[in-house]
């Protein structure tokens, strides 16, 4: 078909009839941009499995398709795009029980796609970027904030859509210094995440000028289920008085029993209370409320940020071949690291890959159960180039040097 | 965006008629399922009247006896009867309708049904739903061409203007534009579509006889950050030489000369802007404010707000009412 600038009105009642001719003569839309043959972008996801660690609570489990169910949706919404463009998205998933060799299942998903989602510890992932085959591949970070990823660790191959941990603490040491509540003391957990988390707390509190005056490590063995009203106050008593108690609990092991158990009323934040995060389903604002339905929709469940993460890796790829109309991952790692790039990822803002290390920039939503408290960055927060590297590691300070060419 | 306004000459035409009643600018209230109606000459609300729930896209038919109103989380449109308030009956709308244009035929709408891709085409007289069309994920702008012959729907994720054959309900071409096209206009001669992109902060101007992309229009306002700059609605002025561009969280409206593509004035609203309609005599723009929950009067002449007006809660749509 041409254009229809010349065509005679459609008589409604013969409208079936128009239909089916249109629909046996005609190719499908957008017949003159499309190749014959659609352009193959198949995506690759990967998860290596790890042992959970026991925790207190036995409600609630994480989903067990974190993160799949994410890259899910965003094949979906790249297929319907790919059916006007003629390109073809598909997903292959991998998923490595405990005790099989990552880097094997690595190397066949590589074999079958250039453009792979990883789920893996830190020091897997490194090493799957590192392998031969990954070499001119685009690898998705879509799981870890570990920081040492996008610094002393970082890889050329190696894209990060998961916030990284002082994105995270970053906007939330922002609110706390737009409330103006700077005196903060501090609860740990004994898991080496917690470490890794309290440090970018420490850090953040250090850049925006916040002090944590005191801190406890969380080493009760106890079931707190029963005790936390007893142990709680206690344990709290001598922080003596504070604004808010942040609490780093990565494994969510024991911070959902601190908060309205503390000895003076105070509010909590990190893991527990406000908790900063890439995604939640109280996300709803920028037209947050269709990615939410449209997920719950496909799984039947509620989004998380490990499902935004892989959803914003696929949509990604997805948006630099759209706007290529190429499937080549050397043009389109270019592509997403240039300032062509923007990602429209519900959050208000147009989303970015940082050049320097491969970090998506994005807003982060600092959520209670049922609401978005605040959206960082918080406005008055200012930066030469753009709010969102208010968050996390800026250019001047990275220690990645894998990205200059 | 008939569904928010109507076309200038029409307009001219039906306001130099002698109306029973003062001209009225309609405000479809997103949060509060309700409709303001302001009163022109005073400036005040008049009334406020039940909707279904949350209502976006609202539109007049050309003789304004009735009053078409997206209500999403309905799943309807409803009609409405404008002098009484009542709903009159339902139309199927397909589900979620966010936004709609009214055919130049005064008979067919087409419809943006966000949730499912597909716009929706109903025939407001049988009210039977006569097409559906696939397009891209999350359609919201909708557009029909003066001469009828081709509808819009632009869709958020895809990115994408897709266009419409009206003869056969099928698509004929895809555009790509920047991120988050969230409304769409023919310039009044026919001659180009006006797309807005959100995230993408620019409006692209094509010819609308080859498709081809003439250009884009770009914003720039001191001391916001080209981030929150997000242009939405837009409207014609009479003459086809300005377009009056809302930018969403920046809280201002843009003037952008038709002919250079170039922003001659930023006009300062209230928070939030979404969308806009004239006063019947196009001295007077009304623009729709959702996070203020306001509405804020622009001297057309002068280019300044002249009145902020309290109305429900997330306004989002306008239309007029001569």
């Amino acid at each position: 078909m041409t254009g229809p600038a010349q065509a005679a009105r459609c008589d409604w009642r013969s409208l079936s009839v128009a239909v089916l001719l249109a629909t046996a003569l005609a190719p499908p839309a957008l017949a003159q941009t499309a190749a014959n043959e659609p352009l193959a972008v198949p995506i690759g996801w990967l998860k290596v499995v790890e042992p959970d660690p026991p925790i207190l609570s036995n409600l609630a489990p994480p989903p067990a398709d974190t993160g799949l169910a994410g890259a899910r949706l965003g094949r979906e919404d790249n297929a319907t795009t790919g059916s006007f463009t003629g390109h073809d998205y598909q997903l292959t998933e991998t998923l490595v029980p405990e005790g099989e060799d990552p880097l094997a299942a690595a190397r066949s998903a590589l074999a079958q796609t250039p453009f792979l989602l990883v789920d893996a510890p830190a020091e897997t992932m490194v090493k799957i970027a590192d392998l031969p085959e990954a070499q001119g591949a685009l690898i998705f970070n879509v799981a870890r904030g570990e920081d040492r990823l996008r610094g002393t660790d970082c890889r050329r191959n190696l894209l990060h859509t998961a916030p990284s941990d002082s994105m995270l603490t970053d906007a939330l040491m922002q609110f706390i210094a737009w409330r103006q509540w700077s005196d903060l003391v501090l609860i740990e957990g004994e898991h080496p995440g917690d470490a890794e988390f309290s440090a970018a707390l420490d850090a953040s509190a250090t850049k925006f000028g916040q002090k944590i005056a005191a801190r406890k490590t969380w080493a009760f063995d106890a079931d707190m289920r029963r005790n936390a009203s007893a142990e709680v106050p206690l344990f709290t008593q001598d922080f003596g008085d504070y604004d808010l108690l942040l609490i780093s609990d990565t494994l969510d092991d024991f911070d959902r029993y601190i908060p309205f158990n503390t000895w003076l009323p105070r509010p909590t934040g990190g893991t527990e209370g406000i908790v900063p995060a890439a995604w939640s389903p109280s996300v709803e604002q920028s037209g947050a409320a269709q990615l939410q339905s449209r997920f719950i929709e496909l799984t039947g469940r509620e989004m998380q940020s490990g499902d935004y993460a892989a959803w914003a890796a696929v949509r990604a790829v997805g948006e630099a071949v759209t706007r290529l109309n190429s499937a080549d991952p050397a043009a389109l790692r270019d592509f997403l690291l240039s300032d062509q790039f923007q990602l429209a990822g519900f959050k208000g803002r147009p989303q970015s890959f940082r050049d320097w290390n491969g970090q998506m920039r994005q807003p982060i939503p600092l959520v209670s159960d049922r609401a978005v408290v605040a959206l960082a960055p918080i406005e008055g927060f200012m930066h030469q180039v753009t709010e969102l590297d208010t968050l996390g590691t800026d250019r001047a300070e990275s220690a990645c040097t894998a990205f200059s060419d | 965006m008939r569904c928010l306004a109507l076309s200038a000459p029409l307009l001219a035409a039906l306001s130099a008629a002698s109306m029973a009643h003062a001209a009225e600018i309609w405000i479809t209230n997103e949060k509060d399922n309700t409709i303001s109606v302001i009163d022109v000459a005073t400036l005040e609300v008049t009334r406020t009247i039940p909707t279904g729930e949350r209502p976006r896209g609202i539109t007049f038919s050309k003789d304004y006896s009735v009053v078409y109103i997206c209500a999403s989380d309905s799943d309807t449109v409803q009609v409405m009867d404008p002098e009484t308030g009542e709903i009159l009956h339902d139309l199927p709308s397909g589900e979620d309708p966010e936004q709609f244009v009214l055919h130049p035929d005064d008979k067919h709408l087409y419809i943006a049904n966000e949730d499912d891709a597909i716009t929706t085409v109903v025939d407001t007289e049988t009210q039977k739903v006569v097409a559906q069309i696939n397009v891209g994920i999350e359609p919201e702008g909708m557009a029909v061409s003066p001469d009828g012959n081709i509808a819009i729907t632009t869709s958020e994720t895809t990115n994408m203007a897709h266009w419409i054959d009206t003869g056969t309900q099928q698509l004929f071409a895809n555009t790509l534009v920047d991120s988050r096209p969230r409304h769409a206009e023919f310039t009044h001669d026919g001659g180009q579509l006006w797309v807005s992109s959100e995230i993408g902060g620019t409006i692209t101007v094509f010819d609308a006889r080859s498709q081809a992309e003439l250009g884009k229009v770009r914003f720039d306002i001191p001391n916001i950050h080209p981030d929150k700059i997000q242009p939405v609605g837009f409207e014609f002025d009479e003459k086809g030489e300005y377009a009056w561009v809302a930018l969403g969280p920046a809280n201002h409206v843009a003037v952008v000369n038709m002919k250079t593509l170039e922003v001659e004035d930023y006009v300062l609203v209230g928070r939030r802007v979404w969308h806009m309609a004239f006063s019947p005599d196009m001295s007077q723009l009304f623009t729709t404010n959702g996070v203020s929950g306001d509405v804020t009067v622009i001297d057309v002449a002068s280019r300044n707000p002249v009145k902020t007006i309290k109305v429900g809660r997330y306004p989002w749509g306008a239309a007029t009412r001569p």
